[in-house]
């Protein structure tokens, strides 16, 4: 997957868990926490989704890559095959 | 089973409660001036923020640090006991210069940021009712509250403002006064109405028995509720937490909880002021690798949390917590939701001290139930009666009396002798819903329990509808309400559904109106709805659709049906069911 393909990725599984900010431009840089109205059920749920999504394996000490847009898109890069 | 304290924990000095028997048998509430000694600049007067800040002062004891909060994107703040007393009269000051007058109810809107202790403070300091707003409410429980309680003032952040209150500013008639945090479009800067303040102002002269804070809650039907509370709260809130989190003047304490919240005032902000300690305060969210470097790092001594932040840390792993020294840790406690064994003893495996689980309600205003330091834990139990609390287990009789039950692990309501100073006064102007709190002189809880033979009580469920979410109580009724004012709903239901995490998350049935289509968009569209209006930690996290939804004769939606469908549990009597699905 290139890195736009995996943006997109990780920005429908956002939207999928806070469909209330679905469309609204996404800071890549800064964190999702900052920018949004989300909470840690809504973060733990992102993370399954992109588990779902993707079958990468996720766990608690990589949440702090996932914290960001484009930390999560580095992540996926490198764990994906 | 039973977790007994260890012999080696004699490395600290002894628990504040060493013989819960002797103590608890024939305790009396002292009085605030017991408690707490005279004010000899206002004798007679009684007010939390006083004692909280100015009484450490006058002791010659400002040079303490009262707090420490942490924020990821600045360096941490540190405030003293002085320094507290002194910017908290500085916004009592600004306060009246912005026409606030005692009486008047002031929001707060804040995350745990230094500005929240202080302007807590400094509205106590003004006599005006401090009343606290959970950060992540969405604009309709916001302006719900606010106009419930005719909200003169709100301290809140420019964001907050802009998203939050600006929706909902044309139904809120009764708000004067805005001031931001940090500055910005919509009200008067926090640090700009601080300065030139006078660094002393003249504490209203308050009584133990003037209203004081009002928390919000939820109930199954109807408006939040606002729970009142007094000054004199204050000698519940020093008891407790001096005998359930065994509280010290040197202890650093850290309570996790949001200040939105009554955990997150009388515990987070009020309880360990009192005392004299140090507050830990994170500005930021649940972060497994955070959490542990903050109890190292700022050598927490007791820390207070969460049910669903254990299960999240558990979650995290055993190995992480053995790279951080969390050996000054005396004592971890937990209250929200009950603590299922495993996780208090994960805490006794993973870091090496059990997890003491108590018990309390919003409008309990304090801790009321706990597993105390010098005290067997019984994992998954709530604990013992703090001293000066009389609890029962009760049944309601069809006359409207309750009868006690005496015999031991059967169920019932809990009911607390009522008297204990933090006992909440009403519910602003719901005088007939706070009566039927009471029956005799018995507050009851809503919580169904049972007690053991040796007097531990068990947590088994709720007598009503309401929701218990990470914590939080959630009223279906609010929520539902929200749902249906979308143009495609035409019956909403809202119940918890369990969730291994946050003990239930919220679920909501729905059926539409004709001319729309159950489908993914359309379920999309109701989630951002209800999570705009409502915010994430009230919204459902799930919605399912259905034809109708089952109701009494009345037109009631049977709830308690839903939930059992939902499980797979039997229905129960159905005899005044109106619609099957």
């Amino acid at each position: 997957m290139t890195d736009a393909e995996l943006s997109d990725l990780v920005a429908r599984s956002f939207y999928a868990v806070a469909p209330d900010i679905e469309g609204e431009p996404i800071d890549p840089n800064k964190s999702f926490r900052a920018q949004f109205e989300i909470d840690s059920m809504d973060f733990l749920n992102f993370v399954i989704g992109l588990h779902k999504a993707t079958g990468v394996e996720i766990l608690e000490r990589d949440y702090p890559d996932l914290q960001t847009l484009s930390g999560a898109v580095a992540f996926l890069r490198q764990r994906l095959p | 089973m039973v977790i007994e304290r260890k012999t080696d924990d004699t490395e600290w000095s002894p628990p504040n409660l060493v013989d819960y028997e002797t103590v608890h048998h024939g305790f009396v509430w002292p009085t605030p001036e017991e408690t707490f000694g005279r004010r000899a600049d206002a004798p007679g007067c009684f007010n939390i923020a006083y004692e909280a800040a100015d009484r450490h002062v006058a002791a010659g004891e400002g040079d303490r640090i009262a707090l420490r909060s942490l924020a990821s994107e600045s360096p941490a703040t540190t405030l003293t006991y002085a320094r507290l007393a002194e910017d908290s009269a500085r916004f009592a000051n600004a306060l009246a210069d912005l026409g606030v007058v005692p009486g008047d109810r002031v929001f707060t809107l804040l995350g745990r940021m230094p500005a929240l202790y202080i302007a807590a403070l400094g509205i106590l300091k003004r006599g005006a009712v401090f009343s606290p707003l959970f950060s992540a409410f969405g604009p309709e429980p916001i302006k719900a509250r606010m106009q419930i309680a005719e909200a003169k003032a709100l301290v809140t952040t420019a964001r907050f403002f802009e998203r939050k209150v600006k929706p909902v500013l044309a139904d809120l008639p009764s708000l004067r006064t805005v001031v931001l945090v940090g500055g910005g479009d919509g009200g008067v800067d926090f640090d700009v109405a601080l300065a030139g303040q006078p660094t002393t102002c003249r504490i209203a002269p308050t009584r133990a028995d003037d209203l004081a804070i009002i928390h919000f809650t939820s109930g199954t039907t109807g408006r939040p509720k606002g729970a009142m509370h007094v000054h004199g709260a204050a000698v519940a809130h020093k008891l407790t937490a001096a005998y359930a989190l065994d509280l010290k003047p040197d202890d650093i304490f850290w309570c996790t909880a949001d200040p939105g919240w009554v955990t997150g005032t009388s515990y987070g902000i009020i309880a360990p002021l009192l005392i004299g300690c140090t507050i830990v305060s994170d500005e930021e969210e649940f972060d497994a690798q955070r959490w542990y470097g903050n109890l190292e790092r700022e050598r927490v001594t007791v820390w207070y949390t969460a049910p669903t932040a254990v299960r999240m840390l558990m979650k995290a792993g055993d190995d992480l917590p053995q790279r951080y020294d969390l050996s000054r840790l005396r004592l971890i406690a937990s209250v929200g939701e009950p603590l299922n064994p495993q996780a208090v003893i994960w805490g006794r495996d993973v870091l090496k001290r059990p997890i003491h689980d108590n018990w309390w309600q919003t409008e309990t205003g304090g801790i009321m139930i706990s597993n105390f330091l010098s005290m067997p834990i019984r994992p998954g139990s709530m604990g013992r009666p703090v001293p000066g609390i009389e609890a029962a287990v009760t049944k309601r009789e069809a006359s409207g009396a309750v009868s006690f039950v005496e015999m031991p692990d059967e169920q019932g309501e809990l009911a607390l002798k009522a008297g204990w100073p933090s006992m909440f006064i009403g519910y602003l102007n719901e005088e007939e819903r706070y009566r039927k709190c009471f029956v005799d002189s018995w507050y009851l809880t809503g919580d169904l329990v049972r007690r053991d033979a040796d007097g531990y009580y068990w947590f088994v469920g709720r007598a009503d509808d309401v929701i218990k979410s990470a914590g939080h109580l959630i009223g279906p009724f609010e929520v539902e309400s929200a749902l249906l004012e979308h143009p495609a709903v035409a019956e909403a239901g809202v119940i918890g559904i369990p969730d291994p995490v946050a003990m239930e998350v919220v679920k909501a049935f729905v059926a539409l109106r004709s001319g729309h289509t159950p489908d993914e968009t359309l379920r999309k569209d109701l989630l951002a709805h209800a999570r705009k209006r409502l915010g994430p930690a009230v919204a459902p996290r799930y919605i399912e659709f259905c034809h109708s939804l089952p109701k009494t004769r009345s037109g009631k939606v049977m709830r308690r049906l839903l939930k059992a469908r939902e499980l797979g549990l039997p229905e129960g009597d159905t005899s005044t069911l109106e619609v099957e699905k």
